[in-house]
């Protein structure tokens, strides 16, 4: 997708489209084709790629970390790697994964691509500060590869004090800035979210047409306001009392050691939805359009969105059942979350009902969508295991733990986020890529995945402790299975990478409309002129207008 | 059934009451979870299948009232799941409230290691033997990190804290051998921190602490503290520094680099553990341990100085003196 074309040649490459291509503008791939205008870039679409590009690599550092992680631990007695390697190997996976990948995939990526398009607008409300956000986002990416360069650290990408501050002799300080830089990014990413949504919507797009892909990312974009600023506190606390001794978190400096955990989960856990919810958005988009079907019970996916984005904030204690929390603290937040089980089911049930009664297509995006939400229900309601205070005290730091957030983060995050990538795909590059190679890889990607992660919650009910360099060898038989599924899961990863990147040179040029799909996105050429629209789009009587309409939908849309 | 003898297991072994409860707990939630999630999973499947594009299946309106449907859908499901919050709530309340006659234990944390003492003063590292029958109350707190200590066949856990007391209490009622481990990541040796918890009749018990519980610690533990404090990762034969030996050092004549020979005595290993700069010993191997001065309590001295005294002579593994 580099810009190799000339202006003349990106007129030769135009994509079929029902405008007329007479005295167009170039799309916005082939508006100018310097490094500069890309590096400076301030158009959305552009800043979206560069972001694209950017969490795909950290996405093959932090896939290598779990490659080591994994073939560590096919033997149990740590004959692979010294403990000191193997630990330094899972905290930069999850580092890279949660704060490189996983928080910015989808709203950094298809949010800043998407929201304009999608509720037709030209561009992002502070397109120099989404600039900005990608520059902030390296800076911190560039601390945190300087701390791997270095020799790497070892304290799980949870930073707990007072090992954190105090005990790990590992280059703790360079991660723990790049960590609190990247949370300035993701403020100016939801700060410009928010103020688009609210003020760049198309004459008539009114809140109850937008895409629930719009209102995910609007969620999403609270919890980044709201949530963010506390993580950055508490890092910044970790970072004064590592290298200036400042007594907070260290008791022997006077400081309390839960209270990090407390910041650190009131942020970590709505994070959890900042990396669910866009996932959801997508699965949102992905199953309408494959199914020809209006989405079923439209505003009470929108508003579950919302209550989601609004129960997160009071579940955080659910991490510190265990961890010297009072015993009433421990009711009152495993009560709570039960209480993500309500939106939760709203979004699954929806979804299925969806389907039913449809017309489906079985695409790549569509088997993406399909494994989402099975894979999702599954770590939702192991999720709820987990909140269930008497099975806690059992599971909690076990491997049942790892099982349940990799269906969350992987299952669900990074299947809506391929899916959704397989989905704008022709949009973002005006190519399609191979078909049978997407469903074949979706398909890996999926058995791999329940390969890898399956045997980890049986691993974990068996008491084995996560974070282990060295483990009882009665666990090697599942283990050796995890890892098995893991390469698996490797193959499935890196054919996208090879087909989709084939694509760009060799697929065949996308229409404006591959999937027949409805939403404003559509509506624009493949890929879309630098301000997105030619001529003001026209937005749609009801979201989601597609063939087949449900009669039970009559109140959604007054 | 001892852990080392398991090839593969499916199920955990249960070693109390709460321990049976919570399997029953989850087994019971599994049955709720399947209810939930297999109609959704053959729904999906089902769909899938019937209405491809191109089949003639029936595609007119249902007519279902959504409104009605949302929200059956959004709390039938969570009413059904607060049971077992409700349950879950039970059992976790009664594991936090030990009764009075549970009998006390002492468990600290500190890298890399547990250190648990016995009501009656006998004191075990890593190890830990209980009787079954009684309530036991473990009173946990870190040296240093935060530690968690994790006794699945009780099915319970709790965060050691270098600041507060925390607690545990369980019954165990079933004789053998069973993990325990830490299970709050404390750094570099995290996963080696652990053994095994023993429970044993009372009267085995009772036994136990009369003579293994006496006699037990000083040597196993001086050679778990010798791991513990890095010790073997440069005094062990064959270690990459290639620091001294300590096959038959005890007692020896030990040739010092000013010439003069002293006798390698109890008071001579503390010091030098304490200050290795001093007494450099002939030979020219240069000096590069560092001081432990301040980072082994005393206890812990006496311990490694019997664990070097025990130390085997010439030709024999450490592994001996297990």
């Amino acid at each position: 997708m580099s810009a190799s074309g000339t202006v003349e040649g990106a007129a030769h490459r135009e994509p079929h489209s029902p405008e007329a291509t007479i005295g167009r503008k170039p799309d916005y791939l082939h508006a100018e084709s310097t490094l500069r205008s890309w590096f400076l870039a301030t158009d959305h679409k552009r800043i979206a790629i560069l972001y694209l590009v950017s969490i795909t690599g950290f996405f093959v550092i932090g896939a290598l970390a779990a490659g080591v992680v994994r073939l560590a631990l096919v033997v149990p007695n740590g004959a692979i790697m010294s403990n000191d390697t193997y630990n330094k190997a899972f905290t930069i996976h999850g580092v890279v994964m949660v704060w490189f990948f996983l928080i910015p995939s989808i709203p950094a990526t298809f949010g800043n691509f998407l929201i304009p398009l999608m509720i037709g607008a030209k561009d992002l409300a502070f397109p120099k500060l989404n600039l900005t956000s990608w520059y902030v986002f390296m800076a911190g990416a560039l601390f945190t590869l300087v701390s791997v360069v270095l020799g790497g650290v070892d304290t799980g990408w949870t930073f707990y004090a007072p090992l954190s501050t105090a005990f790990s002799n590992t280059w703790v300080l360079p991660a723990l800035i790049g960590v609190t830089i990247v949370g300035f990014s993701s403020i100016l990413t939801g700060l410009n979210f928010v103020v688009t949504i609210h003020t760049m919507r198309a004459p008539g797009m009114t809140w109850f047409k937008l895409p629930i892909f719009v209102w995910t990312h609007y969620a999403t974009s609270l919890i980044f306001l709201l949530a963010t600023p506390v993580i950055t506190t508490a890092l910044i606390l970790l970072i004064a009392e590592r290298a200036f001794h400042v007594g907070v978190f260290d008791p022997a400096f006077g400081g309390d050691p839960v209270l990090f955990q407390h910041l650190f989960w009131f942020y970590s856990h709505p994070a959890v939805y900042i990396m669910v919810l866009p996932g959801m958005g997508v699965i949102s988009e992905i199953v309408p359009a494959f199914a020809r079907k209006k989405l079923f019970g439209y505003r009470f996916v929108a508003y579950a969105s919302i209550g989601l984005a609004s129960v997160t904030f009071f579940v955080w204690g659910h991490h510190m059942f265990i961890n010297g929390q009072s015993d009433l603290a421990s009711l009152v937040f495993s009560s709570l979350s039960f209480a993500v089980a309500v939106p939760s089911a709203v979004k699954v049930y929806n979804w299925t009902a969806t389907i039913h009664k449809g017309s489906l297509r079985l695409d790549t995006p569509m088997l993406y969508a399909m494994g989402y939400i099975g894979l999702f229900v599954l770590g939702g309601l192991t999720g709820l295991y987990l909140a269930t205070l008497a099975i806690n005290q059992h599971v909690h730091a076990t491997y049942f733990v790892v099982a349940h957030f990799h269906y969350i983060m992987v299952g669900g995050t990074v299947l809506a986020f391929l899916g959704g990538l397989h989905f704008w795909w022709p949009k973002f590059t005006g190519r399609m890529y191979s078909e049978p190679w997407g469903r074949v890889s979706a398909l890996l990607i999926f058995l791999g995945f329940n390969v890898t992660f399956f045997p980890q919650f049986i691993l974990g009910y068996l008491g084995m402790p996560r974070r282990y360099a060295t483990y009882p060898p009665e666990f090697q038989l599942l283990n050796v299975l995890s890892s098995a599924g893991a390469t698996i899961l490797a193959a499935g990863y890196i054919f996208p990478m090879l087909y989709l990147v084939y694509s760009l040179w060799f697929g065949r040029k996308a229409p404006a409309n591959p999937w027949d799909a409805k939403g404003l996105e559509w509506e624009t050429s493949s890929p879309p002129p630098t301000l997105n629209f030619v001529s003001p789009p026209e937005v749609p009587r009801i979201p989601y207008d597609y063939p087949i309409q449900a009669t039970e939908s009559k109140d959604q849309h007054r | 059934m001892t852990p080392d003898h398991a090839a593969i297991q499916f199920w955990p072994v249960a070693a109390s009451v709460k321990a049976v409860e919570t399997d029953e707990l989850i087994l019971a939630f599994t049955v709720l979870t399947l209810a939930l999630t297999v109609p959704v999973f053959i729904a999906i499947t089902w769909f899938a299948l019937r209405y491809r594009e191109g089949s003639e299946a029936d595609r007119s309106p249902s007519g279902i009232r959504s409104n009605l449907i949302e929200i059956s859908w959004m709390l039938i499901p969570f009413l059904l799941t607060l049971i077992f919050f409700a349950w879950g709530a039970q059992l976790f309340v009664q594991s936090r409230n030990a009764p009075p006659d549970a009998m006390v234990v002492e468990a600290v944390g500190r890298q890399w290691m547990w250190k648990f003492q016995h009501a009656t003063g006998q004191s075990e590292i890593n190890d830990l033997h209980l009787p079954i029958g009684q309530p036991i109350k473990m009173r946990i707190i870190s040296q240093d990190v935060i530690h968690a200590l994790y006794l699945p066949a009780v099915r319970m856990q709790v965060a050691a804290l270098p600041d507060r007391y925390t607690e545990m209490w369980f019954k165990a009622d079933k004789v053998g051998t069973f993990h325990l481990y830490c299970s709050e990541y404390c750094g570099t040796d995290h996963s080696v921190m652990g053994g095994k918890v023993t429970f044993m009749n009372p009267g085995d018990y009772q036994d136990w602490l009369v003579h293994a519980g006496a006699q037990q610690g000083k040597v196993a533990a001086g050679r778990v503290l010798y791991q513990a404090y890095g010790c073997a990762g440069c005094h062990e034969p064959g270690s990459p520094v290639g620091a001294p030996g300590f096959a038959g050092l005890y007692g020896s004549k030990v040739q010092l680099a000013d010439g003069r020979t002293v006798t390698a005595d109890d008071g001579w290993l503390r010091d030098k553990i304490l200050n290795p700069n001093g007494d450099k010993l002939a030979g020219g191997g240069k000096q590069v341990m560092p001081s432990f001065a301040g980072r082994i309590p005393e206890d812990d001295l006496g311990r490694i100085i019997d664990f070097i005294k025990a130390y085997p002579g010439t030709g024999q593994s450490a592994e001996a003196t297990r």
